[in-house]
């Protein structure tokens, strides 16, 4: 935020050029790259230019307003996909909630516990080297056994699991070099005041740590939402982005533009997260002082 | 030796319990390599209430090491340290002192008011007391103006006073100061002097102000401790009558008693002339 210190209409229309001249290169090379694509010996490197592999922007936008099916009366195409961003943000946004929360019980155990942190930390870098792919029908298949009451687990969370557990990494580790940030000063000036270690926590190291939280609440974001498309995908969950992407690119063939729309709306979740954490950190400017030395 | 009780300048005894009381304090810092580092050895000092007392000495003398032990951050490995007649970390436990370091360390989320409040705040001091006791505390460092200013928006002074007055706020009988001035500019570290002598004498704390400075110990101090390293010991006590604080100016700075007290300190830190072979014969005993 205080950065770059230019004004927000600047900020807004250097984005919009971005998308612009990403618009202007994909048509470019559309337009002079070789029909095959380029390749190198067996290896393709851009890919081919004809209509079907590459739409032009202007198809793609066109097809947004268009019924799902070309044929039907159905809804239009941004309504579809708009529905599906909202149903997976709001999965994306329970695994990132969930994710935050162990992350930061985690970074706290394990700076109050120099056992503990030697104990977990391997294990919670370990943990990420497991493909996704693998743990979903594991998780699928516990929370179908899971029946309390009337409570009974459903699909969504399953999805919204697999998003946590990639969420929690960057807060967990993000969140324990914050906590440990204080200066020794600052330590021993609590324990001048023989203050316990909970209000030490309270007053000084939570404070401190915002600076090297807000951007893992940002990547803890990103993976929230990639956590949930990709989840989507191998647990089956209908009524989300990622579900659509897998069935609109059996269309291809017939409409090559249908599958890019899903695509766009997984880039809309993406930006809406991202705005989300931003906001959050606008709230917490006071502690984010240190990061501007005056 | 020149610690003994009967040295110069040594308050008589009051009914009162001494501010600090050190008896044959010793701290042996253990390190890996088995080289163990003796930081002080057998040090006795005696603090009297009210009375100001600079440490002096070169770098490894052990004087922050003894003003840590007296704040209990780190324990003596040998004799005891009283502080207002309890062990030093009962004292802790009961705020018995303020603490300045050389960093102000001010929590740079909190404005000067709230700084200034955050140790009445953790003791659960109410609202309005706190409110009321920043304001006075702003006036007395002449910070007023400052109250809702951020740390990264005051110099290094306004910081430090800031710092001062935290330590300040729950009306310690005793002030503990590990070269808060060392990292200011000589015009304002004058400036900080006087201003320190003047918040002393109204608050009436007694002030333990750990230094490199001979001339910031002399026009501070009642008492300078002169200490020399490896071991760290006291080598010598030199008495300052500099007047009270309402007489020290700054005409003081450059008053002949001023600068007899400068060249005792001078010469006690680098063992020479006024005695010396007497004082030879006690450091090689």
């Amino acid at each position: 935020m205080t950065r770059t210190g230019s004004p927000l209409g600047r900020r807004v229309l250097l984005g919009a050029l971005g998308v612009v001249v990403l618009a202007a290169v994909w048509e470019l090379y559309k337009a002079l790259g070789p029909a095959t694509g380029v390749v190198l010996g067996d290896l393709t490197v851009l890919p081919r230019t004809s209509d079907l592999a590459m739409p032009h922007v202007w198809d793609m936008v066109a097809r947004l307003f268009r019924p799902v099916r070309s044929s039907g009366d159905d809804e239009m195409m941004w309504q579809a996909v708009l529905q599906a961003s909202f149903f997976s943000l709001g999965v994306a946004a329970v695994g990132w909630l969930v994710g935050v929360v162990v992350g930061m019980l985690l970074a706290i155990v394990m700076q109050r516990f120099r056992t503990a942190e030697s104990a977990l930390l391997p294990w919670i870098v370990l943990s990420q080297t497991v493909p996704l792919i693998a743990i979903a029908p594991l998780v699928k298949r516990w929370g179908s056994q899971i029946e309390i009451g009337s409570f009974s687990w459903e699909n969504w969370m399953s999805v919204a699991l697999i998003a946590s557990y990639l969420a929690f990494f960057p807060v967990s580790i993000g969140a324990l070099r914050g906590l440990e940030s204080p200066d020794v000063n600052h330590v021993e000036l609590m324990r001048t005041y023989s203050v316990g270690w909970w209000a030490t926590l309270v007053r000084l190291r939570l404070p401190a740590s915002v600076p090297y939280l807000l951007p893992a609440l940002r990547l803890a974001a990103a993976n929230a939402v990639i956590g949930t498309v990709v989840a989507e995908v191998s647990i089956g969950l209908r009524g989300g982005i990622g579900r659509m992407i897998v069935e609109y690119a059996a269309a291809a063939g017939g409409d090559p533009a249908k599958p890019w729309a899903p695509i766009f709306g997984a880039v809309v979740v993406g930006l809406l997260a991202a705005g989300v954490v931003a906001l959050i950190g606008l709230a917490l400017t006071r502690y984010r002082r240190g990061e501007t030395p005056a | 030796m020149s610690t003994a009780p009967s040295a110069p300048g040594q308050p008589i005894a009051s009914t009162r319990p001494a501010a600090v009381s050190a008896t044959g304090v010793g701290k042996v810092f253990a390190s890996r390599k088995g080289a163990d580092v003796t930081a002080l050895e057998a040090v006795d000092l005696t603090i009297a209430p009210g009375e100001f007392v600079s440490l002096i000495g070169p770098s490894g003398c052990g004087k922050s090491t003894l003003l840590r032990l007296i704040a209990d951050l780190d324990s003596p490995t040998s004799g005891s340290i009283e502080v207002f007649g309890k062990t030093a970390r009962q004292a802790r436990i009961d705020q018995a002192y303020g603490i300045a370091f050389q960093q102000a360390g001010l929590l740079p989320w909190r404005t000067v008011r709230s700084n200034i409040e955050l140790p009445l705040e953790l003791h659960k001091v109410g609202k309005a007391d706190r409110a009321a006791r920043s304001s006075e505390l702003l006036a007395l460092v002449g910070l007023s103006d400052f109250a809702d200013k951020y740390p990264d928006q005051l110099s290094g002074g306004m910081q430090q006073r800031v710092a001062i007055a935290r330590s300040l706020a729950e009306s310690p009988g005793l002030l503990l100061m590990d070269e808060p001035f060392g990292a200011l500019d000589e015009m304002t570290r004058e400036r900080m002097q006087t201003e320190l002598v003047r918040i002393c004498a109204e608050t009436g704390a007694a002030v333990v102000f750990v230094t490199h400075s001979i001339p910031e110990a002399v026009f501070l101090s009642n008492r300078v401790v002169v200490m020399s390293p490896r071991p760290g010991r006291i080598r010598d006590v030199i008495a300052v009558d500099l007047g009270r604080a309402e007489g020290r100016g700054e005409g003081l700075r450059e008053a002949d008693s001023f600068f007899e007290a400068v060249v005792a300190v001078r010469e006690s830190l680098h063992g020479e002339p006024a005695g010396a072979p007497a004082a030879r014969g006690v450091d090689q005993r």
